[in-house]
């Protein structure tokens, strides 16, 4: 690094206030008329976001803020960027703070640090919440710095010293820039007063609309993704993976063959698989085509969807509210397996050495990452560097980092930097995949209100044996080693049910249960986690009640919504989108709401349903109240991908499960939303903040509009889905298990 | 290995390569150029969409050998130096990428789309198969009308 650097600073954190305030506001509005009030729930005592920022706390002050010679301001943020936008948010607090220009802030992902114990897991919409406070006084600092810098070189108090674009002037005319400043600024002995960061009237920047910071790099192709990093002599690698999900390499009948096929360097095996290193990619797959192998059968060779989900319902818990005829309103709704899908199939790039290892990826928990794969290359843990690279879409299942973990083992034992990619169809069928849920309710009606709410979430184990990121936790939740069904696994996916789904209605006696079934299937978190399914299907059942009471759907939650805050989304999307407007026939309007992370969204559906095979969104007005809005072009980007989500997750996209294995091995066969799914008729409303505490982002909009969809299809055809992804026929060819497609080659 | 010839982004390049290697990775594992990515390696999710001799085509499923004595153009050789084409201009300020990774693919679709037709009609933007796993399709529509009025 040529550049000098001579700001550094620690972060005087022990006198700031960053520990979370946990949050009463919602259980204060005062309860609808018309609605039995339910009890608060432990997520509106101390949410997901809340217990990730008390993790975060203790170790912000090791977070640091560079100001160099050249003026630009550094800072290198324990989090990844996976296109959620947090670089850009964070340079904007840096940039306001500082009265930088924002192309002077540089914010890159920091590698490892273990010394950030739980500081260092992007997850829980928690980046902002977590950051808000510490980056603001951090740069405060900076500039106070530089101001009292400034006044001991002039002579003059700080009182006639300003700040603006990364200059100090004074009122006499004397003008220094930060960069020239930076050396005098890092003084520790220089006397700086007390630091308040601005407060909020006097910001000009936080709350405007500001483009990506890596929008340039993005479309002229500069942006380096892992796959693009130049680390000199990386083979590409490819792995032949089981036919079955978690099966486990045992023998290979043709090395001698796979050696000598065009292009191979390396032949090496691991638990997962035959890896074969390659000159290319195309002649790593085509080398893995031909790997005559063996493996174990997996811990679940014979199931299939339908399996699964007679297990699911055999286990559910049951209802505490017995059934009472007439006044009982029960439904199911059942959700499979589904693909995170991300564009950036799962990679790594590893260089292990003798004397330590590299290790390059897109990590959401870096440090447990660092240190499980230091412990089975059997290197201490500060002889191995793992670099965060944003990428290419992470949702979830990038807490894990088994990919990263296979790239370092074939490094070490071929003896050369190697960059492993999956291909495609194991990235569908052997990534870790959102576990299949069922989700039973029971609502009882005394005098026309529903006096109890009851719902039974029984789903497929989520792996959560990553813990907090680091591994001290991760260990504690991966207790007995090895089994599948720790019950501490089990206790962690209870907390983050917990903390992290709460409805947003009086219901009399609410009562949520989870139970998880461990099956060995590979399983992670997927973006807002239980949220989507759980409070998704809870809206549909919100209709049903509503229905059976005769109630309008709109009418019924206004009714018995708990917060105003809820109250006004909803009333946002039903004026905006005109609720009740007249649509022809075989079309309808659908409609939903969600809180969590301290947010509250509304969403409000069109839907054409004429051809029944292929329900379109037509329209969607969204509401979202997030407390304070950093960057609203941002915001609006997360409310856009959630809609996205919930289009796919609840019209056409899930995984078939046969024998083992989903069929799906691509986007011609998993059905993601494309441009032709996505309706060009979209308003989204930001409300304007009134001083309540931050909420999350980046999963809050997924829920609503899986409900307002799932209304719509209901009200447009007069069927209520029971079962999704609504339309999930098996349309295609599957490529036989284990095998990866050849090229399209148009001539064949 | 047969040795092939074509002009990337206005450069003459040679690349050593078996005779059907996709010419994705050609691009990627021979020449170092990364802007075309992977995603599927069928033709499915159009990740990798580039020109050859101007249209449009998904590198991951081209032989290389077709690309002999043709031109390629990819994501970088889009910008004339640090003038960017007005697509890429009205990507920025519809501010369309989240994670960024599909993105080249959907500047190149919608180049090659602006190349045929000088007002896309809904029809024409909907048949974009480019798969964008984070959602921008609203923004990625408006940046192309944006752009039609710009080079209109």
């Amino acid at each position: 690094m040529g550049r000098r650097r001579f700001l550094t600073y620690l972060l005087g954190v022990p006198a700031l206030a960053v520990a979370t305030h946990i949050t009463y506001d919602s259980l204060a509005g005062e309860p609808a008329a018309a609605a039995l009030p339910s009890p608060p729930s432990v997520e509106e005592m101390f949410d997901i976001g809340e217990a990730l920022v008390v993790a975060s706390a203790p170790t912000m002050p090791l977070v640091t803020l560079e100001i160099g010679e050249d003026g630009v301001a550094r800072m290198e943020l324990p989090r990844i960027e996976m296109g959620q936008g947090i670089t850009t948010s964070v340079a904007m607090l840096i940039a306001e703070e500082l009265d930088l220009p924002l192309e002077r802030v540089v914010v890159t992902c920091a590698d490892a640090r273990p010394e950030l114990l739980l500081n260092q897991m992007t997850a829980g919409s928690s980046t902002l919440r977590a950051f808000y406070d510490p980056v603001r006084v951090l740069a405060a600092t900076a500039r106070a710095r530089m101001l009292a810098a400034a006044a001991a070189q002039w002579g003059l108090p700080v009182s006639v010293l300003t700040t603006s674009g990364g200059t100090v002037t004074a009122d006499d005319g004397r003008s220094a820039g930060f960069g020239a400043l930076s050396a005098a600024a890092a003084d520790p002995g220089l006397d700086v007063g007390e630091v308040v960061p601005k407060p909020e009237a006097d910001h000009r920047l936080i709350g405007t609309p500001v483009p990506r910071v890596d929008g340039r790099d993005i479309v002229t192709g500069a942006k380096k993704f892992t796959m693009d990093l130049d680390v000199p002599g990386a083979l590409p690698t490819m792995v032949r993976r089981a036919p079955t999900w978690n099966g486990e390499f045992v023998s290979l009948a043709n090395r001698a063959d796979i050696e000598a096929m065009p292009g191979v360097v390396a032949v090496t095996t691991i638990s997962s698989g035959v890896a074969v290193a390659a000159e290319t990619f195309e002649q790593a797959r085509a080398a893995v085509c031909e790997v005559d192998a063996s493996f174990t059968p997996g811990p679940v060779p014979h199931e299939d969807n339908e399996s699964i989900m007679e297990k699911l319902r055999a286990t559910s818990l049951p209802f505490l509210a017995p059934p009472i005829g007439a006044v009982t309103v029960e439904s199911t709704y059942e959700w499979p397996a589904a693909a995170h899908a991300f564009l950036e199939t799962e990679c790594a790039v590893a260089d292990v050495r003798p004397d330590g290892a590299e290790i390059w990826s897109g990590f959401q928990a870096p440090i447990v990452a660092q240190q499980k794969i230091a412990v089975e290359l059997g290197l201490p843990q500060e002889s191995v560097t793992a670099h965060v690279v944003p990428c290419g879409g992470g949702f979830g299942r990038r807490v894990f980092f088994d990919t990263a973990l296979e790239a370092a083992l074939i490094s070490q034992q071929v003896g050369h930097p190697i960059k492993l990619m999956w291909h495609r169809a194991d990235d569908m069928r052997h990534g870790r995949c959102r576990p299949a849920s069922v989700q039973r309710f029971r609502a009882t009606i005394v005098a026309g209100e529903v006096a109890t709410l009851e719902q039974r979430v029984t789903g497929v184990s989520t792996d959560f044996r990553h813990g907090l990121g680091e591994i001290f936790s991760a260990t504690a939740t991966s207790l007995p080693e090895g089994a599948q069904q720790a019950l501490v696994n089990d206790a962690f996916g209870q907390a983050v049910f917990l903390t992290f789904v709460s409805s947003p209605y009086h219901f009399g006696v609410y009562d949520k249960k989870l139970l998880e079934l461990p099956l060995g299937i590979p399983t992670s978190s997927y973006r807002s986690v239980p949220n989507q399914p759980a409070r998704g299907s809870e809206e549909m059942f919100v209709d049903e009640v509503a229905e059976r009471l005769g109630v309008d759907p709109v009418e019924f939650r206004h009714s018995t919504l708990r917060s105003e805050r809820t109250r006004a989304v909803l009333d946002a999307v039903v004026e905006a989108g005109d609720w009740g407007r007249r649509m022809p026939e075989g079309c309808a309007q659908g409609i939903g709401v969600h809180v969590e992370s301290r947010s509250h969204t509304a969403a409000l559906i069109e839907l054409d349903c004429r051809d029944p095979r292929n329900p379109q969104v037509t329209r969607a007005v969204m509401a979202v109240d997030v407390g304070r809005v950093i960057n609203p072009l941002g915001l609006e980007a997360q409310m856009q991908g959630g809609l996205a989500e919930a289009i796919s997750l609840t019209l056409k996209a899930g995984l078939h499960v046969v024998d083992g294995l989903p069929l799906e091995g691509s986007y011609s066969q998993y059905h993601f939303a494309r441009q032709k799914d996505f309706p060009d008729d979209l308003e989204i409303i930001i409300m304007p903040p009134a001083g309540d505490p931050m909420g999350g982002a980046g999963e809050v909009g997924m829920a609503a509009p899986t409900g307002a969809i799932a209304n719509a299809y209901t009200r447009a055809t007069g069927i209520r889905p029971h079962t999704f992804p609504i339309n999930h026929p098996v349309d295609f060819d599957p490529v036989p298990p284990g095998l990866l497609p050849p090229p399209a080659f148009p001539e064949g | 290995m047969p040795v092939y010839g074509f002009t990337l982004n206005g450069t003459d390049v040679t690349v050593d390569a078996p005779e059907d290697l996709p010419l994705l990775w050609a691009l990627r594992d021979k020449l170092g150029v990364t802007g075309p990515k992977y995603g599927c390696g069928i033709d499915v999710c159009k990740a990798c969409t580039s020109l050859l001799d101007g249209e449009a085509v998904r590198p991951c499923s081209v032989k290389v050998s077709t690309a002999e004595g043709r031109e390629v153009t990819t994501i970088e050789g889009l910008a004339d130096g640090d003038t960017l084409h007005p697509v890429q201009e009205a990507w920025l300020e519809q501010d369309v990428p989240q994670c960024g990774y599909c993105q080249p693919g959907q500047i190149m679709a919608a180049v090659d789309l602006l190349k045929r037709t000088s007002s896309p009609t809904d029809e024409d933007i909907r048949a974009i198969e480019n798969v964008c796993r984070c959602g921008t399709y609203f923004r990625i529509r408006q940046a192309i009308e944006s752009a039609a009025q710009k080079m209109g």
